[in-house]
């Protein structure tokens, strides 16, 4: 059997694989850190001291793998129930639900804390379009 | 095996009505779906509370146009509504929105208006807002239940559900419904920012949402009047339970002439107004 067009064969194979592998090259020696998201804003530290731990409205491990379906619920507990405390099951705490006036007292980093792991993970959740995020200092570039 | 039609066709009734069974369990399933849910979710300790929140308008107590203006003010400043001018610095009535607004009398009380009434109540501006009907249209159209009636009588409006289909707006007989044709980012062509001094506590509204007077259920929940009672001259905004016997509006709509707006067409709105009054009448 012969094979016509080896050369021609040959360079298609190469730019397909060229064009194929751009991702991997395209990523070689940028560092893709793992998201860090910091929980050191002056309200949690102060919370530290009062109580002795960092703490959230629900354990750690929870907020981290459902805090979209927490937000969710606590949406529609205060626009459609009309009820707007949260006594929590884990530290025994009463929360004021509500993203600008609950979660962002403490975390007032939004940079630092939602845009991390979102930017990170490709996600885009819409809260922001019509919530305002805390003012936030333009970051030192070092 | 073979199956006459009688035996095939009670065999699907069955299992139809089996299946629809299921789907309506795990339709009505936990608000709070996976995991941790609280110990209890509730009101605020200070929470103000009602059977049925109304308000009654005394239009006697407005006497300046500064008094109009400090009133709707308030609520649009609260409120993180969007001002969107025009170059000459004029409404942009193509986009405007309005939560609490004037109206003249032929517009806020058609049909009433005669030929000899006094000129001072035909000229003078009303305070109009959204009346928190108890059988309020806008709720009926709505398509997918973005607006709602609360049990104290308030009728609130959920941004995050509308789709922006604006029925409800045309479904309104009181105008008290507006459009977000856009986004409220920046300036207005005459330099004036589409929402100034934006409130920190308050969301805004995207594009392609509608939007109304919520009775400030948000100021309600943590024990405080609606923004425009506080700001409106002494008396001339008063709020309050109509159920309550002992309320200030239940006794002045008990002891006082007050009309409602349209209420000919059977919304049972919750806003009373004392027309004319002492000073003027």
């Amino acid at each position: 059997m012969k094979l016509y067009d080896v050369g021609k064969i040959f360079i298609g194979i190469l730019v397909f694989a060229a064009i194929a592998a751009f991702p991997f090259y395209y990523n070689i020696g940028r560092v893709n850190a793992k998201p860090e998201p910091k929980f050191d804003t002056p309200a949690i530290q102060e919370w530290e001291k009062q109580y002795g731990k960092k703490e959230c409205v629900e354990s750690k491990e929870f907020m981290r793998a459902e805090h979209m379906q927490l937000l969710n619920n606590w949406r529609d507990s205060v626009v459609r129930q009309d009820n707007r405390g949260y006594l929590s099951d884990t530290s025994h705490k009463r929360f004021n639900m509500s993203l600008q006036n609950g979660c962002m007292n403490c975390h007032s980093n939004k940079k630092k804390f939602c845009d991390e792991c979102h930017t990170y993970m490709s996600v885009t959740p819409y809260c922001w379009d019509c919530h305002i995020p805390p003012k936030e200092k333009e970051e030192n570039k070092s | 095996m073979s199956m006459d039609r009688r035996k095939f066709l009670k065999i699907a009734g069955i299992s139809s009505i089996l299946g629809l069974g299921a789907t309506a369990a795990s339709a009505t399933h936990n608000l709070w779906v996976k995991g941790l849910g609280p110990e209890e979710v509730d009101k605020n300790k200070d929470a103000l509370l009602a059977k049925r929140w109304a308000m009654v308008v005394d239009m006697s107590k407005f006497k300046t146009e500064d008094d109009f203006k400090k009133t709707i003010d308030a609520c649009h400043q609260t409120h993180n509504v969007p001002d969107y001018r025009n170059a000459d610095g004029s409404v942009d009535k193509k986009f405007e929105i309005k939560w609490i607004w004037t109206a003249p009398y032929e517009r806020a009380f058609p049909g009433q208006e005669n030929k000899y009434m006094s000129e001072h109540i035909k000229d003078m501006p009303f305070i109009v807002l959204c009346n928190q009907c108890d059988n309020p249209p806008c709720v009926r159209v709505c398509p997918t239940k973005a607006t709602f009636k609360y049990a104290n009588g308030i009728t609130m409006q959920d941004e995050h559900r509308c789709i922006g289909c604006r029925f409800c707006m045309a479904a309104c007989p009181y105008g008290a419904r507006s459009f977000n044709w856009r986004d409220p980012l920046g300036n207005n062509p005459n330099g004036t920012p589409i929402i100034k001094n934006e409130n920190r506590e308050y969301p805004k509204r995207g594009k392609g949402v509608v939007e109304k007077c919520t009775f400030c259920t948000e100021r309600l929940a943590v024990g405080k009047l609606p923004a425009c009672v506080e700001a409106a001259p002494k008396g001339g905004l008063l709020f309050g339970d109509l159920e309550d016997p002992n309320s200030e509006v239940r006794k002045i709509v008990e002891n006082q002439y007050t009309i409602r707006r349209k209420s000919d067409l059977g919304t049972g709105p919750g806003i009373y107004y004392i027309v004319g009054g002492s000073d003027h009448a």
